[in-house]
């Protein structure tokens, strides 16, 4: 569909949202997401669209706010700490039932923390990150390729059900180069049919509202409920993994993101000594694919769940498990990044205590 | 065919570019490939390093741990990957900057005088190339004519006639043993 570029993850990224019909951006610059913005500055105009740079992460949010309840497609991105400030906004577009879409390209925390690759912010990005009851549509790419090719998945899911969608991505994604391909033919916001709840021009027809608040008796409840059947049907269509080589797993590994490549490389050094390992990796964070670990859990005989944090992951891969087979983990946390050695090293410990060669833990 | 690559020098010495020239030969060539710049905050005259992966199958991990083939540059690099280079791996040392020579029996080791090479063709910011054309000669990851193929690609706005004294720093970055 198009040729092969070698790209940055942060512009491929960029370019990929571009291409999927965005054409509004607000941000504020934050290490190691600054090749996005710096990318938007120019390419948007380019195409007729509008980059802010905002005076702060929490303007940027609530001009999204706006220019979202207009029915465009539009973005933002920043990295952990300015994520942190974008909560409340997030929140109220959650609220809202606005299809915003951003990007957290994560470096270590907590705090300032540092400008490394980090999946330290894995709790934040699939249970709500702001206050109040809500969830957003959470992918992780795995490589420049996807880097590029997600966000449109992204725009047509938070468009389906009304809902914010993000990808949450590492300083690693972010850096690094590699060739990728866009598979999709570039949208035309225009053939984009305006949403029935937009605002704009009013005339001729009844008045429409965006907000994130009903105050009447009961009403909020009902609006939250409502908002939950969605939930529910994207829990039940819209779970998307990779899984390799789990057929014969005796030990599959669980890991997303940059720690995916990492136990990539662990999974070919197993399969390479005839060892039997797989490894399940989720491109949906939340919904979190469930179901098919709950399917793994009943044929394989322990779970060893890789992340760049402390563990966050492994929380939910234990209540799918249920208790059924023990879940371990190896953690790196706070912009470590995990080699497929010490990954490799790990496996071997693991199928040892399998066998029962030597009691640990 | 698998070869991890970790490029190291001073900010200023083309090191990230050189990455990026040795991923996007490899792209040309129908080979997997990736790039990662390590961007810590450095200190202006600190050093840069970046890590490239050229093979013939899916890349893994993009950060290289352990380097088959480490291009040091200048001489705070040496001490901070000679440690890392895999055993039987390549060392390609920068002789123009770098005085210090590595301790390690179980590593082989090119010198390339990449300043003088760049002073000798009047054009002092091309000495990267020398240990390009090095790395291809001593690798055989990559042809001297892959990587002179993906220069116009990746300095795009740059004059022919700069280019083809890129091209002149690889070809004696090769030539010599």
């Amino acid at each position: 569909m198009s040729e092969k570029l070698l790209m940055k993850g942060n512009e491929a990224f960029a370019e990929g949202t571009v291409r999927a019909g965005c054409r509004f951006f607000a941000g504020y610059p934050i290490t190691p997401q600054n090749e996005v913005p710096e990318y938007m500055s120019w390419r948007l105009p380019e195409v007729g669209g509008s980059f802010i740079q905002a005076e702060s992460e929490v303007a940027a949010i609530n001009m999204l706010y706006g220019a979202a309840a207009t029915g465009i497609r539009t973005m933002t991105s920043s990295s952990s700490p300015g994520i942190s400030l974008k909560q409340e906004g997030i929140s109220y577009c959650a609220g809202a039932d606005l299809p915003i879409f951003y990007a957290n390209v994560a470096r270590g925390g907590p705090g300032l923390g540092n400008i490394a690759g980090a999946q330290g912010d894995y709790f934040q990005s699939v249970r709500g990150g702001g206050h109040g009851d809500y969830r957003v549509f959470v992918m992780a790419p795995d490589s420049v390729s996807e880097m590029g090719n997600f966000p449109l998945h992204c725009y047509e899911v938070a468009e389906k059900y009304r809902v914010p969608a993000m990808i949450l991505a590492d300083g690693i994604l972010g850096q690094m180069m590699e060739p990728l391909e866009f598979k999709f033919e570039t949208v035309d916001p225009k053939s984009l049919k305006t949403p029935p709840w937009a605002l704009g021009d009013c005339t001729g027809r009844k008045k429409r509202i965006v907000r994130s608040y009903d105050l009447s008796e009961g009403a909020l409840e009902i609006m939250t409920l409502n908002r939950a059947k969605r939930y529910k049907e994207i829990e039940e269509k819209e779970v998307l993994f990779e899984a390799r080589s789990c057929e014969d797993a005796e030990l599959i590994l669980v890991a997303y993101g940059t720690s995916a490549r990492a136990s990539t490389a662990a999974l070919k050094m197993a399969r390479a000594q005839g060892l039997k390992v797989g490894l399940l990796r989720p491109i949906t964070l939340w919904p979190f694919p469930k179901k098919k670990i709950q399917e793994l859990a009943a044929k394989t005989s322990s779970f060893l769940v890789v992340e760049m944090s402390l563990g966050q992951l492994v929380d939910d891969v234990r209540l799918a498990v249920d208790g059924r087979v023990p879940v371990h983990l190896h953690a790196r946390p706070s912009g470590a990044v995990p080699t497929g050695e010490e990954i490799f090293a790990q496996i071997q410990e693991e199928l040892k205590a399998q066998k029962g060669e030597y009691v640990c833990y | 065919m698998y070869q991890g690559i970790r490029i190291s020098g001073f900010g200023g010495q083309g090191i990230i570019s050189s990455g990026v020239l040795l991923a996007y030969a490899g792209m040309l060539d129908g080979k997997e490939v990736s790039f990662f710049p390590s961007y810590g905050a450095e200190m202006r005259g600190g050093t840069a390093n970046c890590s490239v992966v050229i093979s013939s199958e899916e890349v893994t991990t993009p950060v290289v741990s352990q380097p088959d083939t480490v291009i040091i540059m200048n001489e705070p690099s040496l001490a901070k990957f000679e440690p890392l280079v895999k055993s039987g791996g390549l060392m390609i040392i920068n002789e123009s900057l770098v005085k210090s020579r590595p301790k390690r029996q179980d590593i082989k080791v090119v010198l390339v005088p990449c300043n003088q090479i760049a002073a000798d063709l009047k054009a002092p910011k091309i000495a990267n190339m020398a240990a390009l054309g090095a790395f291809c000669k001593h690798t055989g990851a990559l042809s001297v004519e892959a990587v002179a193929k993906a220069l116009p690609k990746v300095f795009k706005r740059a004059k022919p006639e700069i280019l083809a004294l890129n091209v002149e720093a690889l070809k004696k970055g090769a030539a010599l043993n």
